[in-house]
């Protein structure tokens, strides 16, 4: 999509030389004692937390948006599907709150195809602070308010469980999720 | 000496098989059961005597770590 971008390993500590950080899908750490709790006390973890603070983007996608939960960046937690199913396949999302660096590009109401492919994408939130930004039309997991994507209060850091990146070529079947990070690489540039 | 923790849901977050095992249980003809919850329980060998000490410590790894305190409690029990 045009932006300069580089892998930053988890045992670092600096994203000095960055404007925005994205934390991606995957299973870090075997997904041991909770999904995403270890991977929050990695030695990077500091510097995510840092750029949080600052208000620049920061972007969990499945595992990554566990990982924030983890960390403390974003409020809630993600726990097994209310069906206790591995879920691979395309869903649709709609904009709740476009006052996220990930919705800010598009209209409330507007609806995004993505794939989605988890087994803890179920959120709860027990406090409600949690934004919810994206919500799935129909619900695949149990997700409280339905919700697919979380924001803080401020809206820099953003959590979302389908994968935008997947959904990025006509050749994927769908370049819905484009719209998402055409949001986040102009937050980053601000 | 050795430690008990107890990590269990809160009971306002569901807990799908829980709920599917008490079905299966009703299906037996168990139907007393109420509740099943699936929770978890770690044993930890820790090194030092002092059994107050050791309970502050692990129910500080609770905190940290070993729970999540937006879905979960956890009970420390230190072997005497």
């Amino acid at each position: 999509m045009g932006a300069a971008t580089d892998l930053v390993w988890h045992a670092e500590s600096s994203l000095a030389a960055f404007d925005a950080v994205v934390l991606p899908g995957g299973f870090a750490h075997g997904d041991y004692l909770r999904t995403g709790a270890i991977a929050a006390l990695s030695p990077i973890m500091a510097a995510v937390a840092g750029m949080a603070q600052a208000g620049r983007p920061v972007l969990g996608i499945c595992n990554g948006f566990q990982v924030l939960c983890e960390a403390g960046l974003l409020p809630g937690a993600l726990i097994a599907n209310r069906d206790l199913a591995f879920i691979c396949r395309s869903i649709e999302v709609a904009v709740v709150d476009s006052g996220s660096m990930l919705t800010a590009g598009l209209e409330p109401g507007e609806v995004l195809r993505l794939p989605l492919n988890s087994y803890e994408g179920n959120y709860v939130d027990p406090s409600e602070i949690g934004r919810v930004v994206l919500s799935y039309r129909e619900d695949p997991n149990g997700s409280q308010n339905a919700a697919a994507a979380i924001a803080n209060a401020a809206g820099n850091v953003v959590g979302i469980m389908p994968h935008p990146e997947r959904a990025s070529a006509e050749w994927l079947g769908s370049v819905d999720g484009n719209r998402l990070l055409d949001s986040f690489l102009k937050a980053a540039a601000a | 000496m050795k430690v008990t923790v107890a990590i269990t849901r809160r009971p306002e977050i569901a807990d799908p098989q829980g709920t599917t095992v008490r079905r299966a249980l009703h299906d037996l003809g168990f139907a007393e059961v109420d509740t099943v919850r699936f929770d978890r329980l770690l044993t930890l060998e820790v090194d030092g005597s002092d059994s107050e000490t050791i309970r502050q410590r692990v129910e500080e790894m609770c905190e940290r770590l070993l729970a999540n305190p937006v879905l979960e409690d956890f009970v420390v029990e230190v072997d005497r």
